[in-house]
């Protein structure tokens, strides 16, 4: 890769005691492109994306070893404080989880306790990050509503948005559209596509067309190992290993 | 094979009606029995003034003096439970969200607290007092309820935070929100409704046992000044008039209990209108 990598992940392993989800992972993600990780169900894709901002602490039963290093940070063994390695980190989950307060303090609570309070600058930042994510029009006259009374689809581009307004370089997203209507779905890929000019974006999903519109790189899992991984042409036209022709072809079991 | 389930859903039926109607009549019965004996007794008189002499031989004279102590000693209790359960439950749902073992230990012992009885915690109360070298006064019980009612307020707080999906505190988390922040500026907000829950049925307790106070309040005509004064409370008014031989007083002793169930009657409705009010922000599993 002639790319400037983001992320690498070296020999990452990961067990549930003798249980084991994640097999040496041996991974580099490229700076500003999206790269899609795929496979089937309960193969360790949303594992994978939880190492990365270590999300797998709230998980007890879960050992991680191994090194991923953002930025030349080790993140698995660093001293450095947890909650600034995450807010570099934004995440969608598989279905929107809005903070329980209205839509405005939902963009602003990342702001706040951050440190910026003042009631001009949030009241900018907010409008432009609702802007950003295909939202502003839609909430700019209810900003005081719950976010809970929005659509689905809705409270998943303010999830986006709250993402971006604490000013991450990545976005991780769990099948991001998995619970969301094909018209949000779509929205939130074409928003996906045009936000990698400035964010390295690693979405995971088990669509297959999803990733073939979206992905510059692929990396395909199967049952906690990378089976293959390179550009979107590379792997979606000239798959090397059989497992993944079989998956993209669809008559895998 | 079809009769055979048709038979097993109607027996099923009339059991859970029969149930139902037992609980239904028990209660309305006691309200019955409260009302019938105790509304001719409750005038203007018996809420508005303490005990006169002779009260006790059925004179004149009220319950202001437990009606105001138990108030005193049930909010304040409430409130200090409230204040240190808070922090316990919050704790035990967030920042100790990686140590099950450590919650789940934190629970049992919780819950071998909730089932002692009253009795116990007024002997213990009584005991520290002596200790201390205090007399039966409003202090003492409301340092005695307030430990008998935390174990309550925390598993109820518990119960209501356990519920919260674990994909909110991974949004929050990933906007670079340290424990403190969940739980204070979105945990609460979530579950504001049950919180609310929570401190009424801590208030109810607190405000309706007897055994627990026995001991450490003491009783007295007087409404309290200070803390250190000994209190009357509604239970303990019930108690003693309950057991006098003259059928008057017996009567003022229903009317007591429906002065006590008025109270928690008013605190319900009020507490059902603020968790109403403050649920809207709730985010639905």
């Amino acid at each position: 890769m002639d790319q400037k990598t983001k992320i690498t992940i070296s020999d990452l392993n990961l067990h549930i005691g003798k249980q084991q989800i994640l097999k040496n992972i041996n991974l580099e993600i490229p700076e500003k492109k999206i790269t899609v990780i795929l496979g089937p169900s309960g193969c360790g894709k949303t594992t994978l994306l939880k190492s990365l901002n270590r999300l797998t602490d709230l998980y007890p039963e879960m050992k991680v070893t191994g090194n991923i290093m953002i930025d030349n940070d080790d993140i698995l063994h660093t001293g450095e404080d947890i909650t600034r390695l995450r807010q570099k980190m934004g995440l969608l989950s598989q279905r929107p989880y809005p903070l329980p307060m209205n839509i405005y303090n939902n963009v602003a609570f990342g702001l706040r306790i951050s440190g910026r309070k003042k009631k001009r600058f949030l009241d900018k930042r907010v409008e432009h990050y609702l802007k950003m994510a295909n939202l502003w029009d839609e909430v700019k006259d209810r900003l005081k509503d719950p976010a809970s009374a929005l659509s689905i689809g809705q409270q998943q581009r303010l999830c986006l948005a709250r993402g971006l307004a604490v000013d991450p370089d990545i976005i991780l997203a769990d099948e991001p559209t998995s619970a969301l209507d094909p018209i949000s779905s779509e929205a939130i890929e074409k928003k996906f596509v045009e936000l990698k000019q400035q964010y390295t974006i690693v979405m995971v999903t088990h669509v297959l067309r999803q990733a073939r519109r979206i992905a510059d790189y692929v990396v395909f899992m199967y049952l906690g190992e990378i089976i293959e991984q390179g550009t979107a042409e590379e792997v979606f036209d000239n798959p090397k290993e059989e497992i993944t022709k079989q998956y993209l072809k669809g008559t895998f079991n | 094979m079809r009769r055979l389930r048709n038979i097993e859903e109607k027996f099923f039926r009339v059991l859970m009606f029969l149930s139902t109607s037992i609980i239904v009549i028990a209660l309305t019965l006691i309200i019955v029995s409260i009302l019938y004996k105790g509304l001719p007794s409750l005038t203007w008189e018996m809420i508005s003034q303490t005990p006169k002499g002779g009260f006790y031989f059925g004179k004149e004279g009220g319950i202001l003096n437990a009606i105001i102590g138990s108030l005193y000693l049930a909010l304040a209790s409430t409130i200090l439970a409230f204040l240190i359960g808070l922090p316990v439950a919050l704790m035990m749902n967030v920042h100790l969200v990686k140590h099950k073992k450590l919650v789940n230990a934190i629970r049992f012992f919780l819950d071998l607290l909730w089932g002692v009885p009253s009795i116990v915690y007024g002997a213990f109360g009584f005991t520290v007092m002596i200790y201390f070298g205090l007399k039966t006064s409003l202090l003492a019980g409301i340092f005695t309820v307030t430990l008998f009612i935390i174990p309550i307020m925390v598993r109820g707080m518990d119960e209501v935070l356990k519920t919260i999906p674990r994909g909110l505190m991974e949004s929050a988390l990933s906007l670079g929100s340290t424990s403190s922040e969940i739980s204070y500026r979105i945990y609460i907000r979530q579950v504001i409704s049950g919180l609310i829950t929570s401190i009424l049925l801590s208030f109810g307790r607190a405000i309706g046992d007897a055994a627990s106070v026995l001991f450490t309040t003491g009783y007295t005509d007087h409404i309290p000044t200070a803390l250190n004064q000994p209190t009357a409370t509604l239970p303990l008014a019930i108690f003693f008039q309950l057991s006098s031989p003259i059928p008057e007083v017996q009567n003022r002793a229903y009317a007591s209990a429906l002065v006590l169930t008025i109270i928690i009657l008013i605190i319900s409705i009020a507490s059902r209108y603020f968790s109403k009010r403050y649920q809207k922000n709730r985010i639905k599993n």
